[in-house]
């Protein structure tokens, strides 16, 4: 049903498009690389959102999150003098509080002054865009000082070697190592979530304001570390972009973000806000994504990938709905012969 | 300092300053409008991007293929009403979560559109000015007001009809009780998911309407980048104005009128830093909010689920 759908919308070549799609994200020798590559910051987004949803907050700001952290990020790498290992390590810490400095200011209003933070975290990816473009164009702040001016090459300098993530391979698959850092965390934070007291209070939190305040659980106090956990993750979800090497080759550049935060808030809505379900869903988004660039290289036109992305997910979206609203039938019509 | 204030007043006395904030606000209107009433019965709907986009495609086909621009934007109001009944089938039929319909459809539309544009290449014009007389004589906002093209006057009907329709109508009142306690409303025998539903057809009829005259009214030119972000601002707008019409329609003239701001300084002399001009709206908003929030108060029910029997 699913297929059918496609064909009647895209209306040519279903399976040619099928068939490229799949060999550019998984079936290939050493596609997987760089969709793991991909999966990292969407899972990484992802599992932040889910913090903020389960504490009740809409944080669908991730994408100026990301960007406020990969900036952070690159500002630290070129500042701090030092051994490799331990530059990355701060190159991650600084993404990390640029993600939840930005998501922070929007917890700041939500809970001193009552702006809904949908607003302001939306409004805040347009300022977080700006701000880097101004950063890019200043050397004091992220501009490579050896860009040519004339050029208006506006990027920033590339990471030295030493302070990059490394990259392993394994049965021809090339991909950085923190792909296992992600899969710790994810994990981590699904146990944290389901079995800590941290976790039952956000739960609670964002279930019910009014129990929460009976149980003398402060609602602010969650939400704001609800909020900035969110953050950070999506500002390390930056950071990782910066030193992974499957985006932007180890630079900052204007629209680097290139989406990965939208699509990780979808990536968490999908997967229905469980833990569990981040790291496969992310995969699957990530590898449409590697597969529509492979796509466009075998000369279809760039815009059906869209396309295709957005009926997969509405496609994705369909066979839940359905069995719901199945069950219900059953249920009322099990009722009504009752009755 | 010194500088911005009088660089504000200078723009404020400059009457193209005024033509300007107008035509930016116009288009967030349409869509404002329409999106308040989708809110007010319960769903924070995010695909007015993707049905002002579809507005602008459709009324440039059918500004091509007709060189008429009344059914350029009567196509517009269809093909935004066609994307709204795709968000409003999903999520309150097949009980999708809205802001994963509202997202892919944004991506969906603009690749779609996309597509299309590359393959038919519509050609268009800005609809003729029509000057209402005596009014345009008005000092300073005069021409802003009353010398437009003339899909622009159709927001002096869309906007008082909506606030009719929700205030003064029972159709209206059933959207409000929807919107505020929907289990309430199903007990009394409205039909919430239909109520909602109807109130996303309407969004998307006046959203693609908005998108028409962006087209026909303003650019002339169709580009799949043409929407640009309008229809999240027109969202912002609504949350702005603190889910009531006026507040919505005073928050499209307020960021109409920073957009335009902007737009002008160059021309009267001017620099000033550019990034810090185009994050002036958010900033502007984000400010009036912290000031104003505790006052507003979000439709109880917004963008959750009904259900019936669960809460």
């Amino acid at each position: 049903m699913i297929s059918g759908l496609m064909v009647e919308a895209v209306g040519f070549e279903w399976t040619a498009v099928g068939e490229a799609l799949l060999n550019g994200s998984v079936l290939k020798p050493g596609r997987w690389g760089g969709t793991i590559g991909v999966t990292i910051p969407l899972a990484m987004v992802a599992i932040g959102t889910i913090i903020s949803t389960k504490a009740g907050l809409v944080n669908i700001g991730q994408e100026g999150q990301l960007v406020v952290g990969a900036a952070f990020a690159t500002f630290a790498s070129t500042r701090v003098p030092g051994p490799g290992p331990f530059v990355l390590l701060l190159i991650l810490l600084a993404g990390v509080v640029g993600g939840s400095l930005w998501s922070g200011i929007a917890g700041g209003l939500r809970y001193w002054r009552k702006v809904p933070e949908v607003l302001t975290t939306l409004l805040l990816v347009a300022v977080a865009s700006n701000l880097v473009g101004y950063g890019l164009k200043n050397p004091w702040l992220l501009l490579d000082p050896e860009a040519k001016v004339g050029n208006r090459n506006l990027v920033s300098e590339q990471l030295p070697p030493d302070t990059r993530m490394p990259r392993i391979t394994l049965w021809g698959n090339e991909f950085p190592v923190s792909a296992f850092l992600a899969v710790a965390l994810i994990l981590l934070v699904g146990w944290m979530l389901n079995r800590t007291l941290w976790g039952y209070r956000l739960t609670v939190v964002g279930k019910n304001r009014r129990v929460a305040q009976r149980f003398g659980i402060s609602e602010s106090a969650q939400g704001m570390i609800a909020m900035l956990a969110s953050g950070g993750f999506a500002g390390l979800a930056g950071a990782l972009m910066l030193t992974g090497g499957d985006f932007a080759n180890y630079r900052l550049v204007p629209g680097f973000s290139v989406n990965i935060g939208w699509i990780g808030l979808l990536v968490a809505l999908v997967a229905n806000n469980r833990a569990s379900a981040v790291i496969p869903m992310a995969f699957v988004f990530a590898g449409l994504r590697t597969g529509s660039g492979f796509l466009a290289s075998t000369g279809i036109e760039r815009r059906v990938t869209d396309v295709v992305q957005g009926l997969m997910v509405l496609a994705l979206l369909l066979p839940p709905a359905i069995m719901f609203i199945r069950e219900r039938r059953r249920a009322l019509a099990s009722a009504r012969s009752r009755v | 300092m010194g500088d911005l204030f009088s660089a504000i007043w200078d723009v404020g006395t400059t009457e193209t300053a005024y033509t300007a904030a107008a035509r930016f606000a116009v288009v967030l209107a349409f869509a404002a409008a329409g999106e308040w009433v989708a809110e007010r019965a319960g769903t924070l709907n995010i695909s007015v991007e993707a049905m002002i986009l579809g507005g602008a495609f459709a009324a440039a086909m059918g500004y091509h293929a007709t060189g008429s621009v009344a059914v350029g934007l009567v196509l517009g109001a269809i093909a935004g009403a066609v994307v709204a009944s795709v968000q409003a089938q999903m999520s309150h039929r097949l009980t999708a979560d809205q802001f994963v319909v509202g997202l892919t459809l944004n991506i969906l539309v603009l690749g779609i559109v996309g597509f299309l544009e590359s393959e038919w290449k519509p050609s268009t014009r800005t609809a003729s000015v029509v000057e209402v007389p005596l009014l345009v004589d008005i000092p300073l906002i005069g021409p802003a007001l009353f010398g437009q093209p003339w899909p622009f006057y159709l927001i002096y009907l869309v906007v008082p009809l909506f606030a009719w329709l929700v205030h003064r109508t029972r159709w209206g009142l059933e959207v409000r009780s929807v919107g505020e306690n929907p289990q309430a409303a199903d007990v009394s025998g409205i039909d919430v998911n239909r109520r909602r539903r109807q109130s996303i057809y309407l969004g998307g009829l006046s959203a693609g309407l908005g998108g028409g005259y962006l087209l026909l009214g303003q650019v002339g030119r169709f580009d799949p980048g043409i929407v640009a972000g309008r229809g999240f601002i027109a969202l912002v707008a609504v949350i702005f104005g603190g889910w009531t019409l006026r507040g919505a329609i005073f928050g499209c003239l307020l960021f109409g009128s920073v957009l335009s701001f902007r737009l002008t300084l160059p021309g009267l002399g001017y620099e000033l830093n550019n990034e810090m001009l185009s994050s002036l709206p958010s900033l502007v908003t984000i400010a009036a909010m912290a000031v104003f929030a505790h006052a507003v108060r979000q439709p109880e029910a917004l963008a959750r689920p009904f259900i019936r029997g669960l809460k």
